[in-house]
């Protein structure tokens, strides 16, 4: 029993290390890989054009319900009024990034967990290091870069869809007057919450897409798993410790900044 | 200074390789020399450590033990520097190609030189396309890899291994799952471009007669260690008895189905 908390400890504190070592290494390659443009721009794509419908879709939503919820709540209290500062602050604050880094998640970080798993399983990250090319340099470092933009771009959307949402139901559906809802988003959101949410943008981007990758390029490393099973394991593992990666980071990035 | 070994035109020296995985020894003092120029095939059964020996050698896997020489300088992975160059002068052709799917032939040809020189893109496209052309494969150079055969499939991959101009090139099972018509296409393609670009060849195979028909040197992986290392006439003249069983296998078998016909029980049940 002891062994094995033992052991099981120790393969997690050298996992970490290991994490580390990756993401520096796929940092530190954005100085020694070529042509790294062209690539940082189709992974651009690959996680921001794409993910886009999911974002709107999502972010719409999301700004229906917190107008509906919020339109009841305020109004026991006599304060309808107020639902643009409920809206927009809950969604620059909490919702939007994390709501949108879920979605990235499930969407482009699955996706590249399995992409760099199958690529492992097929020999092809073997055969770019026999190359002679850094297969971090050249698979891993323009998701990340890529992560950089795509995070707090979709982020923003995600609020700007998320608060028209909201305007949506409460004003056309519940009767709050548009004047009022947007003139108490736009006294209700500060610089310091714009910030507060481009931090946790880029956090949660970082954070997601170095587990994805990480999780589908040592895919041949899973325990009673090969071939497509250890595929199918890297992207599930990938997305589950990614999605809980982004609470427990917005839980300490929240407490250090509130 | 050159060693004596790399005075007498060998290429890559292995001495003493082991390695294992948790308690299986895989390899268990693997050794031979590889003359330059000369195309050296591994042959052994499967599971005989031959696949693992040639990672071991492409710095894929870690050996346990062991010294592995280039040009008579014991190479040392850990220097990236020696790395490197290593890298630079040799060529892996893995068993199942290797081609990047989301990238056309002319990409994956492309992308080593894109990545590891300092040529411009002019160049970089004019000599992927030689090497395309010098295989063949010019007519194919927009189309992704899942649109080629299996034997343009290959050459696109051997067309992507010598873009560099290796001076050696490491084949892990070229042939595996193909018939016979196109086991002969792949032996002859690497002679033929082996003549042609002159690199040094290290085949893994088990393909006996392809092997000995298209080699300079045969050596014989058996249980982790080199059982034989020879020409192909004195691996075809052999009294070695593993020899002897791995190069008269098509016969063994023959003679175990005519037992059977008879009514009589495989080797390995009346043992």
């Amino acid at each position: 029993m002891v062994a094995s908390i033992g052991s099981y400890t120790v393969r997690q504190v050298r996992g970490l290390g290991d994490f580390a070592l990756f993401i520096s290494r796929s940092l530190g390659a954005v100085f020694a890989t070529r042509r790294l443009a062209g690539r940082v721009a189709r992974a651009i794509y690959e996680q921001g054009f794409r993910c886009l419908p999911v974002i709107l879709i999502v972010g719409m939503f999301t700004g229906l319900v917190l107008g509906l919820q919020g339109y009841y709540v305020l109004n026991r209290f006599g304060s309808a009024g107020l639902l643009g500062t409920l809206v927009s602050l809950s969604l620059v604050r909490e919702m939007a990034p994390v709501l949108a880094a879920l979605m990235l998640v499930g969407q482009a970080g699955s996706a590249l967990a399995a992409e760099l798993g199958i690529q492992r399983n097929s020999e092809q990250i073997a055969a770019l290091d026999t190359m002679g090319v850094s297969s971090c340099g050249y698979l891993v470092t323009p998701r990340l870069l890529a992560a950089l933009f795509v995070f707090p771009a979709q982020t923003a959307l995600f609020v700007a869809v998320g608060l028209w949402g909201g305007s949506l139901s409460g004003s056309l559906l519940l009767g709050v007057d548009p004047g009022i809802y947007w003139s108490s988003v736009q006294r209700a959101v500060e610089s310091e919450d714009v910030r507060e949410c481009l931090l946790k943008a880029v956090t949660f981007g970082i954070l997601t897409i170095s587990i994805c990758a990480y999780s589908g390029f040592h895919a041949h490393r899973i325990r009673r798993a090969t071939g497509a099973r250890a595929v199918s394991a890297a992207t599930t593992k990938a997305v589950v410790v990614s999605s809980i990666a982004v609470l427990a980071a917005d839980y300490v990035i929240t407490s250090f900044l509130v | 200074m050159s060693s004596p070994a790399a005075m007498n035109g060998v290429l890559l020296e292995v001495e003493g390789l082991r390695k294992s995985f948790g308690d299986r020894p895989v390899l268990c003092g693997v050794g031979f020399a590889v003359r330059r120029g000369s195309v050296f095939s591994v042959l052994g059964p499967s599971g005989a450590g031959k696949s693992v020996l040639l990672k071991c050698l492409a710095n894929i896997e870690q050996p346990d033990e062991g010294r592995i020489a280039f040009e008579g300088r014991t190479l040392d992975f850990a220097d990236r520097e020696m790395r490197e160059s290593f890298r630079r002068r040799c060529s892996f052709l893995f068993q199942g190609n290797a081609l990047f799917d989301s990238l056309t032939a002319l990409q994956n040809v492309a992308l080593p030189l894109e990545q590891t020189t300092r040529l411009s893109r002019t160049e970089v496209r004019q000599r992927a396309m030689e090497a395309l052309e010098q295989l063949e494969l010019h007519e194919h150079a927009d189309r992704y890899p899942g649109m080629l055969s299996g034997g343009m499939q290959k050459r696109l991959a051997l067309a992507r291994a010598i873009v560099t101009q290796p001076e050696m090139v490491f084949f892990d099972e070229p042939t595996a799952g193909l018939d016979p018509l196109r086991r002969n296409a792949v032996f002859a393609m690497i002679a033929k471009y082996q003549l042609v670009f002159g690199f040094t060849a290290l085949i893994v195979t088990h393909d006996v007669v392809e092997a000995l028909a298209a080699s300079s040197t045969v050596g014989l992986l058996y249980r982790g260690e080199i059982c034989f290392c020879g020409t192909p006439d004195e691996f075809a003249c052999s009294e070695h008895p593993l020899v002897q069983s791995f190069r008269d296998s098509p016969g063994a078998l023959r003679s175990t189905l005519e037992t059977l016909r008879r009514g009589g029980r495989l080797p390995e049940e009346e043992a």
